[in-house]
């Protein structure tokens, strides 16, 4: 076994230049492989960091109106929810992880102390902080009680706090402090910021019952939001469909009808960009296959080179017993040997600055993080001895074929 | 040891196919010391390649050593080679990247034969033609000579049936050739086989037995008198 090993190190050292070049492409073609296919990682995990501002396995339901018409009823009615479709949704939707009603409120002047601006005012259920994934930076979110008691309080974002309190004498925080909004005081009980946006951070929050009751409207609901736990993609278009057929029926439209219940699931986004990506690194893959695929070609053309210009070594190897096959698995071997030292190095080249990438470039929407994983390592190396092989192949047969005596005949 | 019967072999020469060799028996006995003569285009580079089993005639039989030599395949070939014959070539035909001993070694690593086993062998093969001191040294360190008893040890060192040397002193001057003709009396004189090419009458004289080649025919076999004493 160590005797080919032996021989074919000999060659190698033999032609110094010509097996650094060929070093030299495959480990290029190799080293770019690699690091296309950890930049395509890094580039979705850039756009997954986008989807951080909501919870991902989301679905809404907002209002609409009908286009078909249904058990003799018009079509262009329009559909409102309420309290007991919340419940509905909670007792029989699958599923069903977190769940809120919304309830808009149309006067939006909040004012405190001598300022007073315009906000987004909601009324919502506790599982509302889930779903838009709050993140409280001071005092509490809405519970239960709130809603059972139809408590007068509130939840304000940053980008309140920084309009209404920026004058602020008392120089206590905003928790505690009351807020005149819609002709009622609200206390204020927690403060909030929100990985999304700016905008996100200018809303008020109360207990969606609070709401209802101040605006004169105890029974309704704007919008219905819930996510679906660890639900796979068709589970979670299965809980969609049975929101559809429930709310249908409780508001007699038809099931088949797209826009009574405009009905949004956030995997169909997820779903789309992962699709993307998937596509997205196909693309790097025949890339970069293609780079790796030149280094091969430039393999076997190097040992064309190397198998014509030894012609009369292998002649004089074939006259004292060489086989035509210890021949070839001369030849092969050392494309082998070549493209695998030529590939770990390409492969460790690239790995080594895709973590030196992944230690120094900071959070950013457009690549982070970037990697391959143990797959793509076993795979390279793989394709590196197959196409070594296959590199070396055709020349060994070449060489094998060679005629002694015409090789032998003195130059 | 080779029996030869109306071996023929022609090539293709522009739209002519030319007789290199045209029905040629001929026997040659265990232990002989051959000489084949003749100009060039006689034949006796086709001759001595049909013999070493480079290549093969196109009608005629060839048997060696109670071998027909006939439909083998090119692995077949390559180990009769290895097994039966030895070649020593006119430019030596060393291979350059390797030492004089790995030279000599190389045709028992054909024969699978482990490292340390053959590089000893090859010591003694090379101590046998006086060249033990050079053993790590590259062809191109080697003087015309040497490289011709490194090629011989080579040769030597399966302990072939019959060894073929095509103008082996072709390349050397009188003095070094006479070295080398020593060595392959030597080698004949404990019974191997030798069948040399040359166009050198002083060295053919050296031989047993002395062939002449004509247009691909035998013009002449006879014994020389002079070896004999």
């Amino acid at each position: 076994m160590i005797d080919p090993l032996i021989e074919v190190a000999d060659s190698l050292r033999t032609h110094k230049v010509r097996t650094a070049l060929a070093v030299l492409t495959v480990a290029w073609g190799i080293f770019m492989l690699v690091l296309l296919l950890g930049a395509g990682r890094g580039i979705q995990n850039g756009v997954e960091l986008q989807f951080r501002d909501d919870a991902v396995n989301s679905i809404r339901i907002y209002q609409g109106k009908t286009t078909i018409a249904h058990n003799g009823l018009p079509r262009g009615r329009s559909i409102s929810y309420n309290n007991e479709d919340y419940d509905l949704v909670r007792a029989k939707v699958a599923h069903v992880d977190k769940l809120t009603g919304r309830y808009y409120v149309g006067d939006n002047l909040v004012s405190y102390g001598g300022q007073q601006a315009a906000f987004d005012i909601r009324g919502v259920h506790p599982d509302h902080q889930y779903l838009e994934k709050t993140v409280l930076t001071d005092g509490r979110y809405i519970n239960e009680f709130d809603l059972l008691e139809r408590r007068k309080v509130c939840v304000i974002g940053a980008q309140v706090v920084a309009r209404l309190f920026e004058d602020s004498e008392s120089g206590r925080g905003p928790v505690g402090e009351l807020l005149q909004l819609g002709g009622t005081v609200c206390q204020v009980i927690g403060v909030f910021t929100d990985a999304g946006s700016r905008r996100e951070e200018e809303a008020v929050y109360l207990p969606v019952s609070t709401a209802q009751l101040l605006f004169g409207e105890p029974n309704r609901l704007h919008q219905l939001m819930y996510t679906v736990g660890d639900a796979s993609y068709q589970e979670s278009k299965d809980s969609e469909q049975q929101v559809r057929v429930l709310l249908a029926s409780a508001h007699n439209f038809s099931p088949e009808d797209p826009r009574a219940a405009r009905i949004y699931n956030n995997l169909d986004e997820y779903k789309k960009i992962t699709d993307l990506f998937f596509w997205v690194r196909v693309f790097v893959a025949v890339v970069g296959v293609g780079t790796v695929l030149t280094g091969i070609l430039a393999v076997s053309n190097i040992m064309v080179i190397s198998v014509s210009e030894r012609r009369r070594e292998i002649g004089i190897r074939k006259a004292i017993g060489a086989t035509p096959g210890s021949i070839t698995r001369l030849i092969v071997l050392e494309s082998v040997i070549l493209t695998s030292i030529a590939g770990y190095i390409g492969l460790l080249a690239s790995l080594g600055l895709l973590e030196l990438l992944k230690a120094t470039v900071p959070e950013n929407e457009y690549m982070y993080q970037p990697d391959v994983n143990t797959f793509v390592v076993v795979a390279v190396t793989v394709l590196v001895i197959v196409s070594g092989t296959l590199a070396g192949y055709l020349p060994a047969r070449r060489a094998a074929v060679i005629d002694p005596v015409e090789a032998l005949q003195p130059s | 040891m080779i029996d030869l019967a109306g071996i023929s072999k022609t090539y293709p020469m522009g739209q002519h196919r030319v007789h290199a060799l045209s029905s040629i028996s001929l026997g040659i006995g265990q232990g002989e010391f051959v000489a084949i003569q003749g100009s060039s285009g006689s034949g006796k580079s086709t001759l001595l390649n049909i013999l070493g089993i480079l290549d093969t005639p196109d009608s005629g039989t060839y048997t060696l050593d109670g071998h027909a030599i006939e439909n083998l395949s090119t692995a077949d070939a390559a180990r009769y080679r290895n097994r039966f014959i030895g070649f020593v070539f006119q430019s030596f035909n060393l291979i350059h990247h390797k030492s004089a001993l790995e030279n000599v070694a190389l045709p028992l690593y054909y024969q699978k034969i482990g490292r340390k086993k053959r590089n000893r062998i090859a010591m003694e093969y090379l101590e046998r033609v006086g060249l033990e001191e050079r053993a790590e040294h590259k062809p191109s360190e080697l003087s015309g000579g040497q490289s011709q008893r490194v090629a011989i040890a080579r040769a030597l060192i399966t302990e072939p049936a019959l060894l073929l040397a095509d103008e082996p002193t072709g390349a050397l001057d009188t003095q070094t050739s006479e070295q080398i003709m020593q060595i392959f009396r030597e080698v004949n004189t404990r019974g191997m086989t030798v069948v040399l090419v040359t166009h050198e009458p002083e060295i053919a004289r050296q031989a047993q037995r002395s062939i002449v080649l004509r247009d691909g025919g035998i013009l002449s076999d006879q014994v020389n008198r002079s070896s004999l004493t």
